[in-house]
């Protein structure tokens, strides 16, 4: 009998620990789906990596959110409301975003939600952010899927395959380069999401794929397929991967003599880009959601004031932090309705909004349409800013 | 203790069970709600490893690998097939079984060769396992690959979590008091000599890292389920060290001091939060504090009850 008396002891303690979190309870728990008004202030609820192996990435991200969230509320905020913001640290956890959302949403009552960074990450959270109706922006997941999983849901940058067009256009338009050449990684949705854009689009505008190969995350010896890319010639070789992979097959292609343009996506942003592949990925090419030598006013302006307040030169992740806040305060300004159903439909009739990110567009699929920026690999870990393609 | 009371009691219990769930879903917050089954989850995770970590004195670092094997296992099942069976709430639970006996499997697998091993060699075994299982999931697109898995029907819930919580109490009090247990624990107390009285020390070890892959398999495939969406990184080392965490700082050994320290890792994070970006540098000092001031652990090998007993009773 002692094993049930034991059970049964337990049970009536979590009873008690359940009747101490009931008194919390309120109205709005059952309406969970109710529109909110926005009361004395408008809430932005952020949550990020800002602890933990990718705190990097919350961190800026953070600070740029701040940067926009001050500059309003130093003019007298929204509409005469102030906004505040409230973050919690998900330390790059998929099941902490989830319980920190939900904490967002029915204990801070935010009227907009900020995030993630990660893609697995956003796609985690949206479905609860869509369960209370309140919009959410993610800065920067660039994975399709993320805006599918409901009508709440946003972004403020370009997504995956938008790259894969990008840089079609500038191999044929700025380098008047026509024969290219594919070198895609199976294993990555993103890679073949890129690949498969840059194939449409350059065959579309005149150009031609003289070979189209692949390779799985994780190798390490390119030589064969590199050989069969050489022996067909192309004036460009486009490899949307990862750094890692991206440095090691730049190495070996130009052991083999290969003397093309190579060609990339974001996924080569890194300081380990260079330190892998060395001088032979210098002179290549990469698409990249922003850079901080772009001379466009909006970008200038940014970056001195950010150096103002945080005195270091803002990342991609700080831009398009800045962005999602200054996306989601010029809804709020606009909305008819302050409200939360009345800033997502402010949100997703954004039009031509300048950002520092380019100049934003929500289109109905609830993603931005905005330019892209073209960094030159000039030496190691030093990228310039050569070109703005618009979408 | 008769038949009737047992089955008065636990239709009792099982009814009480039902009756917070539904309580809880209809009138808590849903955030109190969440940290609440966390805690649950934390709960059979802390008691599953305890029965190796603590009563057998082996260290097993790959208990968040049985939990990924339980989640994915549940999930194959509920989502991607198309057995209309698994998809009513019902189903979930045997799904979640399906899980547990998934993860069951592979600690049966793993463990036949690698418990004949002594000391740190099954650390670094079990750690190699929960890499191995993390890596696997992360290259197999069909259940999502890196980006993860979302659309997971939201079905556990209070009940079902704290249905496997009080099972695997009990069973774990049970166990523990038969000869199987006694024998588990003599493995502990000193190898050589449970061999020499004849203990087949290897069988038993197997039996202990089943059982405790079981219970892990079970609170992954809850976990899923509860969480809607998975991705590989989940199942990763520092999950592992977590439940570790849980049995050290709770005290290798008892049943109530893992479900004790499980309740601690899971809550004292979510009470710290006021702290910001330094509520881990807390957390963490309190680890420490703990490890300090009793490096048993906070119950020791003892249990709860223990303490409110007159001495020479227990």
């Amino acid at each position: 009998m002692k094993p049930v008396k034991k059970a049964l002891g337990l049970l009536s303690l979590s009873l008690i620990i359940f009747s101490a979190s009931c008194t919390k309870k309120d109205a709005s728990t059952s309406t969970q789906a109710a529109n909110v008004m926005v009361g004395e202030e408008l809430i932005f609820g952020e949550f990020g990596s800002m602890t933990g192996s990718e705190s990097t990435f919350g961190v800026s991200t953070h600070k740029g959110i701040m940067m926009a969230v001050d500059e309003v509320n130093a003019k007298g905020g929204v509409k005469g409301k102030k906004i505040k913001v409230v973050s919690y640290d998900d330390q790059g956890k998929s099941d902490e975003a989830v319980t920190v959302v939900t904490k967002l949403l029915t204990q801070d009552k935010v009227h907009v939600l900020l995030g993630e960074v990660a893609s697995s990450r956003s796609i985690a959270v949206a479905p609860i952010a869509q369960q209370y109706k309140v919009a959410m922006i993610s800065p920067s997941s660039t994975n399709p899927k993320v805006t599918q999983l409901g009508d709440y849901i946003f972004r403020v940058c370009f997504i995956d395959p938008f790259q894969g067009s990008v840089m079609a256009k500038f191999a044929l338009n700025n380098l008047s380069l026509k024969k290219a050449a594919i070198f895609r990684d199976v294993k990555a949705d993103y890679s073949m999401g890129l690949a498969n854009y840059f194939a449409q689009e350059f065959k579309k505008m005149g150009g031609e794929i003289v070979v189209d190969v692949s390779y799985s995350s994780g190798d390490v010896d390119f030589k064969p397929q590199l050989t069969q890319i050489r022996d067909k010639k192309p004036d460009v070789l486009f490899v949307p991967g990862y750094y890692t992979e991206v440095g090691l097959i730049s190495k070996q292609a130009r052991e083999l003599n290969f003397k093309g343009v190579l060609l990339g996506g974001d996924g080569w942003d890194s300081e380990k880009l260079t330190e892998i592949g060395g001088d032979s990925i210098v002179g290549g090419y990469f698409s990249n959601h922003y850079s901080a030598d772009d001379q466009n006013p909006a970008v200038q302006n940014f970056v001195k004031g950010y150096q103002a307040k945080y005195k270091e030169v803002p990342s991609g992740l700080a831009a398009m932090g800045y962005d999602a806040a200054a996306v989601a305060i010029d809804a709020a300004n606009r909305a008819t309705e302050m409200s939360t159903k009345g800033i997502r439909d402010a949100l997703a009739t954004t039009k031509n909004y300048p950002g520092v990110t380019g100049v934003i567009t929500i289109n109905d699929e609830r993603n931005a349409v905005k330019p892209a920026v073209v960094l030159k690999v000039t030496g190691p870990q030093k990228f310039s800013y050569i070109a703005t393609v618009n979408p | 203790m008769t038949k009737w009371t047992f089955w008065v009691g636990t239709f009792v219990a099982v009814a009480a069970l039902w009756g917070i769930n539904y309580s809880l879903e209809e009138y808590a917050n849903p955030y109190i709600v969440r940290v609440i089954i966390n805690c649950g989850i934390a709960l059979i995770l802390g008691l599953s490893l305890n029965l190796v970590n603590g009563c057998a004195g082996q260290f097993s670092l790959g208990h968040a690998g049985f939990m990924g094997i339980g989640a994915y296992t549940s999930i194959l099942l509920t989502t991607l097939s198309n057995i209309d069976f698994f998809q009513s709430p019902m189903g979930i639970g045997w799904a979640v079984v399906a899980g547990g006996g998934a993860a069951a499997l592979a600690g049966y697998l793993v463990g036949l060769p690698s418990l004949r091993l002594r000391g740190d060699y099954l650390a670094i075994v079990t750690l190699g396992f929960g890499e191995i299982i993390r890596i696997f999931f992360l290259n197999m697109e069909f259940i999502g690959g890196a980006r993860g898995m979302p659309g997971i029907p939201r079905e556990s819930n209070f009940f079902w979590v704290y249905l496997w919580a009080a099972v695997t109490f009990i069973f774990m009090y049970r166990l523990i008091r038969s000869s199987t247990g006694r024998a588990i624990l003599s493995i502990r107390e000193n190898e050589i000599a449970a061999e020499a009285m004849g203990i087949d020390v290897a069988r038993y070890k197997v039996v202990a890292f089943v059982i405790s892959s079981f219970f892990a398999g079970i609170a992954g495939g809850l976990f899923a389920h509860y969480q809607g969406f998975i991705d590989p990184s989940t199942f990763n080392f520092n999950r592992s060290v977590e439940v570790v965490i849980m049995v050290v700082m709770g005290g290798m050994g008892s049943f109530t001091g893992a479900a004790l320290g499980a309740l601690l890792v899971t809550l004292l994070p979510e009470l710290l939060r006021v702290f910001a970006e330094y509520r881990m540098v807390i957390f963490s000092a309190s680890l420490v504090a703990v490890m300090l001031w009793r490096p048993m652990g906070i119950m020791g090998h003892k249990e709860i009850w223990h303490f409110f007993k007159k001495k020479g009773e227990a």
